[in-house]
């Protein structure tokens, strides 16, 4: 039985841009295809957790898919999951520790969905070595427009190739995701071998993870948005491993550091963000300074590890009612000073700035059309709309991305503008020629996908 | 969709060449913004606003035809605009402002003001707020006046069109909380524009960018009703509460 609630706002992560859309429950599979089959003009979007920055996860006047129900998950023997698109991460996390696996890619947070997961191609802490969440995938079920639930193995006939490529990071629009079936990698332990640096400055940091970066399964550093002038771009790089059995602490298994509950503490809502120029200068310093100048052999659980802001529920809440966006690039190595003027341009607009994040990527999947990861740097700054002075820096911005032969991520996008989207995505055409194929009428539509033209 | 830094990428504005909306779509100007529909009657001056806009760097303008009084037309015209993309943000910018004595004279004048103002209002409102709710977001911007908060000697005709005009819109902007469009009813006082050249400006006159400005914060802000300029508020508060005996005197 599927469950029509009554039509709802929508927004993502950031809370902007509001659309109203009637969210649908499908109960099962078949479900889905009656609800894809009886589509009304406005079309119809799967949504995962909503954990997509902007209007990705949106359909302004359609139909929105939650996909709840479809969340079984099984662990094979060889390690693979197979899940249903609407499962949990978190749900899935307990269950692979337990059998000494792991995620083969996990983003930042694990409340997001599987379905989600393949609809962005995420990447994470590994991208370095692993590459992408869709990397791993082996098969996809996907709902298309003419009603056909195809299974789309990544060994299938070369028609399934490229509809499966075009898929993952396709952001929906090539179909409903029900279910898929992925890779893991092996986690002898729930505990994570940590290495810390402390970098003086933003040349240090990226010296210390061009050199060291292929030694360590995670790295990723975070970088003091705040700090101008010589210090501009200092932080903190973290680097890890899965921890071998005997390098666990003695309480062992038992005390396995991931508890699949909910987040212990929740941000209510508040009426004025107490996040401004002041306190998160102050947190930044804070943050820099209780980091060990150089620390190896620490041992961490995976959820401080991996997911330390799943530990606060709603923090998005924190930046208050207008909200806050993300901004995301990529750019190849030659384009790494990209990274030095973004930081600088937002410091000089004084954007506060939470935690920035700075990575290097691995090859990306140029068959996925719209997957963001290509190799190089990556860069992701939270700032609070409200910020005067936002738009045209970002503007700005978008020209050294593009002119650098980078892109902005569609997960975290709320502003950018389609020529933009189009420059960074060479193969935009090719994924718009795929969609107009499998995808005629356009039943498969997101307000990301109307306001960037993809 | 109007992105996340309050930038519309779509605009129809009906009573396209008035000086306030040519002054709102300038304000609203951005990169994302690209595409600008001029619904007017076909005129000189239609052509002399989409040329200006372009080569104020406004992308993507153009114009259609349209009369405030033919209400049977409204229909087509927002539908081909709202056929062709996602409109965010529909301007409603017609009126005529008339002479209280002609209508006074000759009532056919002022029935034929009401027809545009409130009669033709009326119904590209409703039928605008079909299409934003259906989309599931967008603003409708509804330029009102301060005249129709209380009716004057001077100019009751005028105001009383607005007045029906400014309950309309701000009932509309109830009946449409929580369906994602939004609406916003601008209260004026006097603007200084070619509607008004014949005029002594009055106390706390602004001019048509003023009233864009407004218009763009109240769109930021998601407000239901703004006054131009801000102290309006005060001062329509006050004059709504004068004893008739002493309004009535009142030079205004």
């Amino acid at each position: 039985m599927e469950d029509v609630l009554p039509p709802t706002l929508l927004t993502g992560w950031g809370r902007t841009m509001p659309s109203r859309a009637v969210v649908v429950r499908p109960g099962s599979v078949d479900d889905v295809v009656t609800t894809v089959a009886t589509a009304g003009p406005r079309g119809v979007l799967a949504r995962g957790a909503g954990r997509s920055y902007g209007d990705a996860a949106q359909n302004g006047g359609g139909v929105v898919l939650d996909l709840a129900a479809l969340s079984d998950v099984e662990v094979l023997d060889d390690g693979d999951v197979v899940a249903g698109a609407g499962a949990m991460l978190s749900d899935i996390v307990p269950l692979l520790l337990e059998r000494g696996r792991f995620l083969p890619v996990t983003p930042g947070t694990r409340f997001i969905t599987v379905g989600g997961a393949i609809a962005a191609d995420v990447h994470g802490k590994n991208h370095h070595v692993d590459g992408s969440f869709g990397a791993h995938v082996r098969w996809v079920d996907l709902v298309t427009a003419d009603g056909d639930v195809r299974r789309l193995a990544a060994d299938g006939p070369p028609d399934d190739v490229a509809l499966l490529a075009a898929t993952i990071g396709g952001m929906g629009l090539t179909g409903v995701l029900v279910a898929a079936r992925f890779a893991t990698i092996p986690a002898p332990t729930p505990w994570v071998r940590v290495q810390t640096r402390r970098a003086r400055d933003l040349d240090a940091l990226m010296a210390l993870m061009v050199e060291g970066d292929d030694d360590h399964r995670y790295s990723v550093a975070w970088v003091d948005g705040m700090a101008r002038g010589a210090r501009l771009g200092r932080g903190v790089l973290t680097r890890g491993d899965h921890a071998r059995p005997d390098e666990a602490p003695r309480r062992g298994r038992a005390a396995a550091p991931l508890a699949a509950g909910p987040p212990r503490l929740d941000v209510p809502p508040v009426p004025v963000s107490p996040l401004n120029r002041l306190t998160l200068a102050a947190f930044n310093e804070m943050w820099f300074r209780k980091a060990p100048r150089s620390r190896d052999g620490e041992i961490t659980g995976i959820a401080p590890f991996f997911y330390p802001l799943d530990a606060v529920g709603g923090w998005n809440r924190l930046y208050g009612r207008r909200g806050f966006l993300q901004y995301q690039f990529a750019v190849p190595d030659a384009g790494a000073d990209v990274v030095r003027v973004s930081l600088e341009r937002l410091a000089g607009i004084g954007a506060p700035s939470f935690l920035s994040v700075l990575k290097r990527f691995g090859p990306g999947r140029p068959e996925s059309q719209l997957s963001f990861p290509i190799a190089g740097w990556t860069l992701a700054i939270d700032v609070p709309v409200r910020t005067p002075g936002l738009a045209a820096a970002l503007d700005d911005l978008d020209g050294h991305v593009l002119a650098a032969g980078g892109r902005l991520y569609l997960a975290k996008d709320s502003r950018a503008v389609p020529a933009t989207i189009a420059a960074g995505y060479p193969g935009l055409p090719s994924f718009r020629a795929l969609r107009a194929d499998v995808d005629p009428h356009g039943v498969f539509v997101s307000d990301l996908s109307r306001r960037l033209q993809l | 969709m109007t992105d996340a830094l309050d930038r519309p990428t779509s605009i129809l504005v009906l009573g396209g060449t008035s000086d306030i909306a040519l002054a709102t779509v300038r304000a609203l100007r951005s990169p994302a913004l690209h595409r600008v529909v001029l619904a007017a009657r076909p005129s000189a001056g239609r052509e002399e606003a989409v040329a200006s806009l372009t080569a104020d760097g406004v992308a993507g303008v153009t114009a259609v035809d349209f009369d405030a009084a033919a209400t049977e037309s409204h229909e087509g015209v927002l539908a081909a605009a709202f056929a062709t993309g996602d409109v965010d943000v529909v301007l409603v910018a017609f009126g005529v402002l008339g002479d209280q004595q002609e209508f006074e004279d000759d009532p056919d004048l002022a029935v034929e003001a009401a027809q545009v103002n409130y009669v033709g209002a009326l119904s590209v409102c409703l039928r605008a707020a079909r299409h934003l709710t259906g989309q599931g977001h967008g603003s409708l911007v509804v330029l009102s006046s301060v005249a129709g908060e209380r009716a004057r000697r001077s100019n009751f005709v005028y105001g009383s069109t607005k007045a029906g005009l400014d309950a309309l819109a701000s009932g509309l902007a109830d009946a449409l909380h929580g369906s994602g469009a939004h609406v916003l009813v601008v209260r004026p006082g006097f603007v200084r524009t070619g509607m008004t050249t014949h005029l002594e400006p009055a106390p706390l006159s602004v001019t048509a960018e003023q009233v864009a400005d407004a218009v763009v914060s109240g769109l930021r802000r998601g407000s239901t009703v703004v006054y131009v300029p801000a102290a309006m508020r005060v001062v329509m508060s006050g004059l709504r509460h004068l004893p008739r005996a002493v309004f009535r005197r009142l030079p205004i």
